[in-house]
């Protein structure tokens, strides 16, 4: 039996040495050099110093004046970055289709002249509760909206989130989309 | 189904494939000792590392030494995980102060990293200190990979011996896989998903200033944390309002590349693969998604390579591909067909992904959400980009029925190719029963024990599957876990119970199975069903490595044909349908039904809204605002 627990033992203690810390370690080495940045939270500092949020993580907006995002599920308050989560709600949960049903009429209330169908991103909760990311569609439908409550041209706007759409990655990957977050900081900047 | 979804499939599919080849290529010439480069490289390390941990290269373990080592090893690792798990508090690494996991939660979590299953009824950001989830969970994502690919080599060694009674050297293959295979690809993807914005750092959670408060209600609690009453008799809630965003960080990207490619999966964060921290962009998603599948498919041809014959694992891997290829367009189709009951615009366009994109990122969209979904569950990797639970019923039947085929679509690293090769056994046994000869495969004779071995293979993960899940619903503690009603509260437990049974450790995450009752009942689950397939797969490679080797004859029946192909595919999805039919028509059939019904006889989503017309109206609309 000796036989079997001496080189388990040893072989746990060196592989736990190699794969559970030489290795993040090293990877970690290797993120802070070259991309110090993104490894530490690709975090969004304005003219302060100040760290305003992450380009990668949503953040919930409710002013008429900004374009708001996915809704979030996460608890206690929606976009919780310490705690991650989903809604977990089934299809046919009726809890579900209450909960979307308030979300379109909020919305529907917001944009009274607005009679386009609610895009779905907008009023379904992301994942992560921390999507940073709306369609283009769930941006077109709140354009309206916003250019008024900021006095804005609804031509700059268009111009403005035109320049915000990410495209797909490689022309390949994913879905088009835009970063509510930075739209809504360049927003800030433009009508400053 | 659109173009573009069909096109990111395909992708898919052509880059898998294409790296079968040189990837299986390399791990055949590993596990045979054959100069690969880094296994001459690191020799004289690899030495060393045998020399000071006593490890006699030299022993040719029979099969019983073999499973005995392989279960001293994975105990070892299991109680160092729960070790950690409960002194964290005391030990370095540990910014947010998190405190020690309780036992039952802790003792449930070794035994699903120990098994490769990585079932986590813990939120990872909240609960694991970054020391546990180095030392503990990525060491075993690691190890319990390597274990599954050690007891696959051994198997496949059974193969090509002749009258042996030795079926190889459990640490020797065990190390080999960890150092040469599962480590290099592991500091490769890293530092690509480093530079698409995977977190990794050791830093605490930053605090960031939002653009606009949040203010959220919540239970008031008095000096000794109790709540507060108001004068009705109701909990009081007072209103606070937060400018704060704490965002959680950690050495992610390193734990995240080997939980993909190890078919461990489970994540650093609470969302696993759906956090933007653990998978930030669509490429990073390719990366991940390609690299659970990458070494189960690879393994096939290198179990070609090694019993002398390519053909016979592209066979293998064909017929895992077609079954998944199939199962692919049906849980797309029905996640971009979207949810009936919802009054809302799902139309696919160029600007939006449409569909049911409750539970999914925006930048995934459907086609990544369920392509993820269904190879997650078909390799038995578990980690997720969207939240299964809020699937529609047959997006959500996909990934409960490939775990429940038992995990050999590809399936785990290792464990994944030797559960397919017991059906290809079954498989021989079949069609030798038909044509009345001693069935045989890869010219070893399939006799009485290597069918009674194969027969406990293939019945242990069932009856773990229905029998707890029939034992939970029976129970109060079981029932109470569940978040959704009805039907869909039922396929939230058989799919908590599918996935521990068959060590993958997805989720439909509304169950709240951190409590004593699932974290036990489900932590030996997973024991039971790792281990009692690793023994009889042992068995049956002892049984096989003593036996002569027969020549071709009249009699054989050709393993490398497409006739061949079809026969696995039938066998597989004869057992697995035979057995769980019956189930999963009491959940997500029936939801699916209840789902067509309730949205035929009210088309406004059961909801009696005023602008009922606006769904009807919905395809004309949309074109209208196209510029």
């Amino acid at each position: 039996m000796l036989n079997y627990f001496k080189p388990a033992v040893l072989l746990l203690l060196l592989l736990t040495l190699l794969t559970g810390i030489i290795y993040p370690l090293v990877v970690t080495a290797f993120a802070q050099l070259f991309y110090a940045d993104k490894a530490n939270g690709s975090l969004i500092v304005d003219i302060k110093g100040q760290a305003v949020g992450s380009t990668l993580i949503g953040q919930s907006f409710t002013q008429a004046k900004y374009f708001w995002g996915r809704a979030s599920a996460t608890s206690p308050y929606p976009y919780n970055a310490s705690a991650s989560s989903g809604s977990n709600l089934g299809p046919t949960n009726p809890d579900l289709i209450t909960t979307v049903n308030t979300r379109v009429k909020t919305l529907q209330v917001a944009e009274s002249s607005n009679k386009i169908a609610v895009p779905v991103d907008l009023v379904t909760a992301s994942g992560s509760g921390l999507d940073p990311h709306i369609s283009l569609a769930a941006v077109d439908y709140q354009i309206k909206r916003v250019a008024k409550a900021r006095n804005m041209d609804e031509n700059k706007l268009h111009e403005l989130v035109n320049a915000h759409t990410e495209t797909r990655q490689w022309f390949v990957f994913g879905e088009p989309r835009i970063n509510v977050l930075q739209l809504n900081l360049a927003l800030d900047q433009a009508t400053r | 189904m659109t173009t573009q979804n069909f096109l990111q499939i395909v992708l898919y599919l052509v880059v898998l494939l294409a790296l079968v080849k040189p990837l299986g290529t390399y791990m055949a010439r590993i596990y045979q000792d054959e100069p690969a480069g880094l296994n001459r490289w690191l020799a004289g390390f690899e030495k060393l590392l045998y020399r000071w941990c006593s490890v006699d290269v030299k022993q040719d373990m029979r099969w019983t030494q073999y499973a005995l080592a392989v279960l001293v090893f994975n105990l070892l690792g299991l109680l160092v995980v729960y070790a950690l798990q409960r002194c964290q508090a005391v030990l370095p690494l540990n910014p947010q102060n998190l405190p020690a996991i309780n036992p039952d939660s802790a003792f449930n979590t070794a035994v699903s990293f120990a098994t490769n299953t990585n079932w986590q009824g813990y939120s990872g950001e909240t609960t694991m200190s970054y020391f546990t989830q180095m030392l503990g969970l990525s060491v075993q994502n690691f190890l319990s990979a390597a274990t599954g690919m050690a007891v696959l080599v051994a198997l496949t060694r059974s193969f090509i011996r002749r009258n042996s009674n030795g079926i190889g050297n459990f640490w020797v293959d065990m190390t080999r896989s960890t150092l040469y295979i599962l480590l290099p690809l592991s500091l490769l993807l890293a530092v690509l998903l480093v530079g698409q914005g995977v977190v990794q750092t050791t830093n605490p959670y930053q605090n960031v200033t939002l653009i606009e408060a949040v203010s959220y209600d919540q239970p008031k609690l008095d000096a000794n944390g109790q709540a507060v009453m108001d004068v009705t008799g109701k909990p009081a809630t007072e209103t606070i309002e937060t400018k704060q965003q704490t965002l959680a960080l950690g050495p992610a990207a390193a734990q995240i590349a080997i939980k993909q490619l190890g078919t461990n999966g489970g994540g650093f964060f609470n969302v696993n693969s759906a956090h933007p921290f653990e998978n930030p962009t669509p490429l990073s998603n390719f990366l991940e998604m390609l690299a659970i599948l990458l070494i189960p498919a690879s393994l096939c041809y290198s179990f070609g390579v090694m019993v002398g014959d390519t053909r016979q694992g592209w066979v293998i891997l064909a017929a895992m591909t077609l079954i998944f290829t199939a199962l692919v367009f049906v849980a797309v189709s029905a996640e971009q067909s979207g949810n009936p009951l919802l009054k809302v615009d799902q139309i696919a366009s160029e600007s939006q992904a449409g569909g049911n994109m409750e539970g999914k990122e925006t930048r995934f969209g459907i086609v990544n959400s369920a392509l993820w979904a269904v190879a997650t569950t078909a390799a038995s990797n578990g980690s997720v980009n969207a939240m299964h639970d809020s699937f529609t019923p047959i997006g959500g039947l996909v990934p409960m029925f490939l775990m429940q085929l038992g995990e050999v679509i590809y399936g785990g690293v290792g464990s994944g190719l030797y559960g397919m090769i017991v059906f290809a056994i079954v498989a021989v046994f079949l069609a030798g029963l038909m044509i009345g000869r001693t069935p045989e495969y890869l010219g070893k004779k399939i006799e009485a024990f290597e069918m009674k071995m194969a027969a406990i293979i293939i019945l242990v993960p069932p009856l773990m599957v229905l029998g707890g899940t029939a034992l939970a619903l029976m129970l109060e503690v079981g029932k109470v876990g569940v978040l959704n009603n009805g039907a869909h509260g039922f396929s939230e437990v058989l799919y908590a119970f599918s996935s521990a049974g068959n060590n993958n450790g997805s989720a439909f995450a509304g169950l709240s199975a951190n409590t004593p009752f699932y974290n036990f009942l489900l932590g030996l689950i997973m024991l039971f069903s790792r281990y009692w397939l690793m023994i009889p797969v042992l068995a049956i490679a002892g049984s096989l490595a003593s036996k002569k080797i027969v020549p071709v004859g009249l009699g054989t029946l050709p393993t490398h044909t497409p006739l061949f192909t079809v026969l696995l595919m039938i066998t597989v999805l004869m057992v697995g349908a035979l057995t769980f039919v019956p189930a999963l028509a009491l959940g997500p059939i029936i939801e699916h039904i209840q789902i067509s019904q309730q949205s035929q006889v009210l088309p406004c989503g059961g909801q009696a809204l005023p602008d009922c017309q606006a769904k009807s109206d919905l395809h004309t609309i949309h074109t209208q605002v196209q510029p």
